[in-house]
């Protein structure tokens, strides 16, 4: 079993399907940190046999809804002086602005490259978006 | 009120408002003349990216009969676009010199776009294979001028209903009146989409079906919306050569349809209607590109602030 020493002042990002936190750590710059980051992959699950976990001891600013995006599964853990203070359960955002890029050659977005990108939820299950411009339809699975 | 709103795509205005614009389409249609200088004064720009001919004279015949002006192109070659001035500095700037802007572009999204930027109103003519309006309310302006009413009608729609954007417009137009029911009628490459049938349609619990053959269903019928195979619309010139001629309405299938039965056809059509049809009552789509006039006459009339 690994262990790491708990942190002090940070975030916990934890249930990330096994193969996906390094998406995640490189989206979050991590790489480039100057403060301690725990990054575990293949870690036992006793409910998704395997997962990643990333471990930020640093208060940082992260954008949950292209968390949820990335994978709504996943769990932020937020730790105050070495306790969990919130936990956070994330879910598909219902609108998602210059994240997705809209991959259908005939929307306006292809050719005037100014327009922010904004894509809507259009089917949870499915994890399907929705462009604003042209309604093309992307899933979430073309993000991952 | 629909002074200084833009029309982007059909839900754009609620159905008291479309009641609204066909209540005075109607009125401008009885009363002829007397609107011919609602809009002195007022200039319209026609920003055609792509060619037509139908929907850019049908909106310049609206506004000079409404006793306005108008300018703009006709072909992207003559734009500024083609020295690659981008979509927002053209609309930002042609606002500056007249009261509407009506756009067609190949671009999905392009009208959206343009609104998003423009000091005046912008009516989209046509987004690419997207959506298309103003031919929606000129289609239902049709509908319920012929069949006294937009409810619990059973409508066919045929030929491209893949890039054929006045059918994706009208389908979502129809959806939000009471009883209609939706017949979906083309080859499989050509079907109707997905953000459609599920986004829409089954979403908002409207009865639809999809088949590949006409005659199957054509005695089923209200309305049969006939549309073109577009070659504009094909990236592969041999996909365009193999389903250009999957359906066409002609006297022999028309034997199998209702008697009151209102064929329509946004035009222009090429052969999939046989002209054998029109001297057929049934026969709609010339009336449909009058009332298309009378349509857009309300709309400028009502986004200008002179109705």
């Amino acid at each position: 079993m690994l262990n790491i020493a708990k942190i002090k002042n940070g975030i916990v990002i934890d249930h990330i399907k096994a193969g996906q936190g390094i998406r995640i750590f490189n989206w979050l710059g991590l790489g480039k940190a100057h403060y301690p980051v725990a990054f575990v992959v293949n870690a036992s699950s006793e409910h998704m046999e395997r997962k990643d976990i990333i471990k930020i001891d640093n208060v940082i600013s992260i954008d949950f809804a292209v968390l949820g995006l990335i994978d709504p599964n996943i769990t932020v853990n937020i730790i105050e002086n070495e306790v969990i203070t919130e936990k956070i359960r994330l879910k598909l955002p219902e609108r998602v602005e210059g994240v997705l890029l809209c991959r259908n050659p005939r929307c306006v977005t292809s050719t005037e490259k100014y327009a922010t990108q904004v894509f809507h939820l259009a089917d949870e299950e499915k994890g399907a978006y929705r462009c604003e411009y042209c309604d093309e339809t992307r899933t979430t699975e073309d993000f991952r | 009120m629909l002074t200084g709103r833009h029309l982007i795509e059909p839900r754009d205005f609620s159905v008291a408002e479309m009641e609204e614009l066909f209540v005075l389409a109607e009125r401008i249609e009885a009363e002829g003349k007397s609107w011919k200088d609602a809009c002195r004064g007022s200039v319209l720009a026609t920003l055609f990216f792509e060619p037509s001919t139908r929907t850019r004279l049908s909106f310049e015949a609206a506004m000079l009969r409404l006793g306005g002006s108008c300018l703009g192109f006709a072909e992207p070659g003559s734009s500024s676009a083609a020295k690659g001035e981008s979509l927002a500095d053209t609309v930002r700037t042609v606002g500056c010199y007249a009261d509407a802007i009506v756009m067609r572009n190949p671009k999905e999204g392009a009208a959206l776009l343009a609104s998003r930027f423009s000091g005046v109103p912008v009516v989209n003519a046509g987004d690419g294979g997207h959506h298309h309006p103003t031919q929606t309310l000129t289609d239902l302006l049709t509908i319920r001028r012929l069949r006294g009413s937009l409810e619990n009608l059973t409508v066919g729609f045929c030929g491209d209903l893949k890039f054929g954007r006045t059918v994706h417009s009208l389908a979502k137009g129809l959806s939000r009146y009471n009883g209609n029911k939706f017949i979906f009628v083309s080859p499989k490459e050509l079907g109707v989409p997905e953000y459609i049938t599920r986004g829409v349609l089954a979403k908002e619990g409207v009865e639809y079906q999809e088949t590949d053959r006409l005659e199957k269903v054509i005695g089923d019928l209200d309305i049969l919306y006939m549309t073109r195979v577009q070659k504009e619309r094909f990236f592969n010139e041999e996909d365009y050569v193999r389903l250009k001629d999957s359906y066409i309405l002609d006297a022999e299938k028309l034997t199998r349809a209702k008697p009151d039965l209102a064929v329509l056809h946004p035009l222009p059509r090429v052969n999939e209607i046989s002209m054998e049809v029109d001297a057929d009552p049934r026969a709609a789509y010339f009336k449909q590109a009058k009332y298309g006039m009378y349509a857009r006459m309300a709309l400028l009339a009502s986004i200008l602030g002179v109705a």
